[in-house]
């Protein structure tokens, strides 16, 4: 059982590429500790930027750095980097071009207890209306460090949105290639697609296993670029499957399912299903408690394939 | 340049953007007239700029906060030669660059601007990044009086003596006029130097429209090390313009032909004046 969040994927492997890279920069919002880039501000005090509780700020100064030639990484609780500092977002990093790379930590329904306040289930669709910014969720802590690599690479405005908790891996190892805007089907099947991102990813894996059992062929891709989208695998797996499920750890208003069904619609191609957090403040409790609650779990994916199916 | 050579700049600015807003029929004529002897004494005399090289990494930095007051800045970077000053004539018109507000497309533009109580977190990540490379230049950011009312303002306001940014230079526009009215009508600011000071920024007070002092407070930044300071420049809405100064109606109201040949007028003889006071000196 994997035990390594990926909030600390991202602090090992930004410690490793600030070795050779002195404009990597890191900022936190009084939250070095629960982005767990404690270990980056003790190894690079001159590249980390602590700024208190202000995310505008926050994003505003990433902003400055990277227009005098940085690679500042924004980690801050999601909820509120995504909702708080959205007019800094559009304004200096997507509109004014700057590479300011934004990770919201403890993102969907991570700050399980805490309410509404702390659940961050708009961040997606926010992010995703904003013109040239990217959408990023990686599904393990494999992907989370091939992302992190591809992220300090890639130039321009990125939204990443994290869990707080270790996850269960959906990789064997992280040799494979993590390419912004590229899906990976995980699982090839003829039936119907279930189509997931972030965490919600292993859920899917896992259902795809329940079908198999029953004999119901299931492809799986993981869509772990909301923005762009890869259009062209969403197409082909409506075309070959006839059937398409999404689930994702976010509202079903302008999420992931969302965006896949802008597609489905404007090529008229397959039914489909949208899994995720209805339009209501999510009910309060541990992630696995509030994705049983609303159905983000195998028997209920296994239950929505097999009713799509006519089974 | 000399001084009287700065405020006549400042006055065929006002000239060049009076004409501009009235080609166009659209623009903030109130908020800058006000700053153009700000910007004057900035980009002709302060500034560490290089118009060839609209790019180079020793630049001193400019981020206009009040990014509605754009036009002294297009009227400025044409005459600096950063991009031809026949392009003044598209401003605010269907797919030009010289929109109403800064568009970092247009060389001489860092960053984009408009929506106010952004401009300080900016330039606060400018100056710092300075700080951490080692580098000497200067990072200056012009906001509105009625801007400070922004919430975001003062988040930056706290950490620019927090990273004892004394590269960084806040200038308020301290016309006392906003859309709706006065500022201290709208949302009182008062004690505004007071409450700069006390978030740690070195406060100087000085006549926004008069060159000398203008010259003087930027020129000697750093000014105390390890703070920022804060130019509380005192201005006049409107100025230069006799039915324009201290009206809130002319946050955006533009010139009929009869009011643009009248201030053109006024300009004239200010002008004259001045280049009179030249000859005498």
């Amino acid at each position: 059982m994997n035990t390594i969040p990926n909030r600390q994927v991202i602090c090992e492997t930004l410690l490793k590429l600030a070795e050779t890279d002195p404009d990597i920069m890191v900022l936190t919002s009084d939250s070095r500790g629960s982005a767990a880039m404690a270990p980056f501000a003790n190894a690079f005090p001159n590249q980390f930027v602590e700024v208190g509780i202000a995310e505008q700020n926050i994003v505003g100064i990433s902003a400055g750095l990277a227009h005098s030639g940085k690679k500042p990484f924004v980690t801050s609780p999601a909820c509120f980097l995504s909702m708080r500092s959205i007019e800094q977002i559009k304004v200096d990093v997507a509109y004014s071009g700057t590479n300011v790379k934004l990770v919201g930590i403890s993102g969907g329904v991570s700050y399980g207890a805490l309410g509404m306040s702390h659940h961050s289930v708009q961040d997606i669709a926010v992010a995703r209306a904003i013109p040239g910014l990217a959408v990023v969720l990686p599904a393990d802590r494999h992907e989370t460090k091939r992302m992190t690599e591809a992220l300090v690479k890639h130039q321009g405005g990125v939204y990443v949105r994290i869990g707080r908790n270790a996850v269960e891996d959906v990789y064997e190892s992280d040799d494979y290639e993590f390419i912004i805007g590229k899906a990976v089907t995980l699982r090839d099947g003829t039936d119907l697609t279930i189509i997931a991102t972030g965490e919600t990813v292993r859920v899917a894996l896992d259902t795809q296993k329940a079908l198999q059992e029953v004999g119901v062929s299931c492809r799986v891709i993981n869509m772990h670029t909301i923005k762009p989208l890869d259009e062209e695998a969403i197409i082909r797996a409506a075309r070959e499957t006839g059937h398409i499920i999404t689930v994702e750890e976010h509202s079903i208003f302008g999420g992931l399912g969302a965006a896949v069904a802008e597609v489905v619609v404007q090529h008229q191609l397959v039914p489909m299903r949208i899994i995720g957090i209805p339009d209501e403040p999510a009910i309060a409790g541990k992630s696995s408690e509030v994705f049983k609650h609303y159905g983000i779990h195998t028997d209920n994916l296994k239950r929505v394939a097999l009713e799509m199916l006519g089974k | 340049m000399n001084h009287i050579e700065l405020k006549a700049k400042a006055i065929q600015i006002r000239m060049d953007l009076l004409k501009m807003i009235h080609g166009a029929k659209t623009g903030h004529t109130g908020g800058s007239l006000s700053n153009t002897d700000i910007l004057t004494a900035l980009y002709y005399k302060i500034m560490k700029i290089d118009q060839q090289n609209s790019k180079w990494a020793e630049r001193d930095r400019f981020i206009a906060s009040k990014g509605h007051s754009v036009e002294s800045l297009w009227c400025i970077l044409a005459d600096l030669g950063f991009f031809p000053k026949e392009e003044l004539e598209t401003f605010s018109q269907f797919g030009t660059r010289l929109i109403g507000h800064p568009n970092n497309k247009v060389p001489g533009i860092e960053m984009n601007t408009g929506a106010l109580g952004h401009g300080l977190a900016i330039s606060v990540g400018m100056a710092l990044a300075a700080k951490r490379d080692g580098k000497s230049y200067r990072v200056f950011c012009l906001m509105g009086d009625g801007e400070q009312a922004e919430g975001s303002v003062w988040e930056a306001a706290m950490a620019g003596p927090h990273f004892k940014l004394d590269n960084l230079v806040g200038i308020i526009d301290r016309n006392r006029l906003q859309i709706s009215g006065s500022t201290e009508e709208v949302m009182g600011l008062e004690p505004l130097e007071e409450k700069w000071a006390a978030f740690g920024w070195n406060v100087v007070s000085i006549d926004g429209n008069d060159m000398e002092s203008l010259v003087e407070a930027f020129g000697a930044v750093p000014t105390v090390p390890g703070k920022p300071t804060l130019v509380m420049a005192n201005t006049v809405k409107g100025k230069g313009v006799s039915f324009a100064e201290n009206n809130p109606a002319w946050h955006h109201h533009v010139p009929n032909d009869t009011q643009l040949s009248q201030a053109l007028a006024e300009l004239s003889a200010a002008l004259e004046l001045l280049q009179q006071e030249g000859r005498v000196r």
